[in-house]
């Protein structure tokens, strides 16, 4: 049935990928309702919970992208840690956990400009030169090659990274530890 | 799929992160702010990826990923050090170095 549809809407069979297209759609339409919720909803721990939903959203267009590792890995990083160094950011400051009036600054005018400007200036920028670029999704990029490209071409940046981990850790309990 | 759809979703991600850092006041809200920046970011690398045929976009977004762990722990570490200090994360009020 759907098939009939498609063959009439699209004749020529080329590339119109309806089901990716339309899952793009639905979590693209999610993730932004849910990021405008992070910046404006007055409440600290719904903040955190909208933006469990955005970070699911951007795993889910990796998915999409065929690009597995980085989807599990944002999902086991962002999802399973940091939204948890957050809650716990919130438990420790205290903040208050119903509606705080103070959150939104009396700036947000200025800042809701700024961000309207940027976005149209990208925006602008993005359509001039990639009208109608296509991106190849057929083919995934499997974890085993980006495995093998971590740790052959990227090793370096790779060894850099850890210790950026590692120094960021030591630096992390120094500063927040009491003496 | 059109590249185009990826990009303007990071695009518009990315303006929401710059709106909410600059309009926030609690700290933490706006370290969240960040991090919605860091991904739409992402969502670049891993398009241009797979626009290019290349895992390098993939293997850079993994380092933003852990560069973004890193800078989520320091500065949450800094928030309670400025709760501590102040009892207080509002951004407003941390101006002492005002002229």
């Amino acid at each position: 049935m759907l098939a009939t549809v498609l063959a009439q809407v699209n004749p020529n069979g080329d590339d119109l990928f309806v089901a990716q297209n339309i899952t793009f759609g639905v979590v693209a339409t999610v993730m932004l309702v849910s990021a405008w919720r992070v910046v404006t909803t007055k409440n600290v721990v719904h903040a955190a919970l909208y933006l469990v939903i955005v970070l699911a959203g951007v795993a889910a267009q990796f998915i999409l992208l065929g690009a597995e590792f980085i989807g599990v890995t944002q999902v086991l990083v962002y999802i399973g840690a940091v939204i948890v160094l957050f809650l716990f950011g919130v438990m420790l400051t205290r903040a208050k956990l119903g509606d705080d009036e103070t959150v939104v600054r009396e700036r947000r005018f200025m800042a809701a400009s700024v961000g309207v400007l940027l976005f149209g200036v990208m925006a602008w920028a993005v359509i001039d030169d990639y009208r109608d670029t296509h991106v190849d999704i057929s083919v995934p990029s499997t974890t085993a090659l980006v495995s093998d490209s971590i740790f052959s071409q990227y090793l370096i940046p790779f060894e850099v990274v850890s210790v950026l981990l590692l120094a960021a850790l030591i630096g992390a309990i120094v500063v927040a530890r009491k003496d | 799929m059109l590249l185009n759809e990826f990009l303007l979703l990071a695009a518009a991600l990315f303006c929401i992160g710059v709106y909410g850092v600059l309009a926030r006041r609690n700290a933490v809200l706006v370290l969240m702010s960040v991090e919605l920046i860091l991904n739409a970011v992402n969502i670049n690398f891993v398009a241009f990826g797979a626009f290019n045929k290349t895992v390098a976009g993939e293997v850079f977004g993994l380092f933003v990923i852990t560069v973004a762990a890193a800078e989520v722990g320091v500065g949450l570490a800094m928030v309670l050090l400025l709760y501590r200090n102040r009892k207080s994360i509002d951004l407003t009020e941390v101006d002492l170095m005002k002229g």
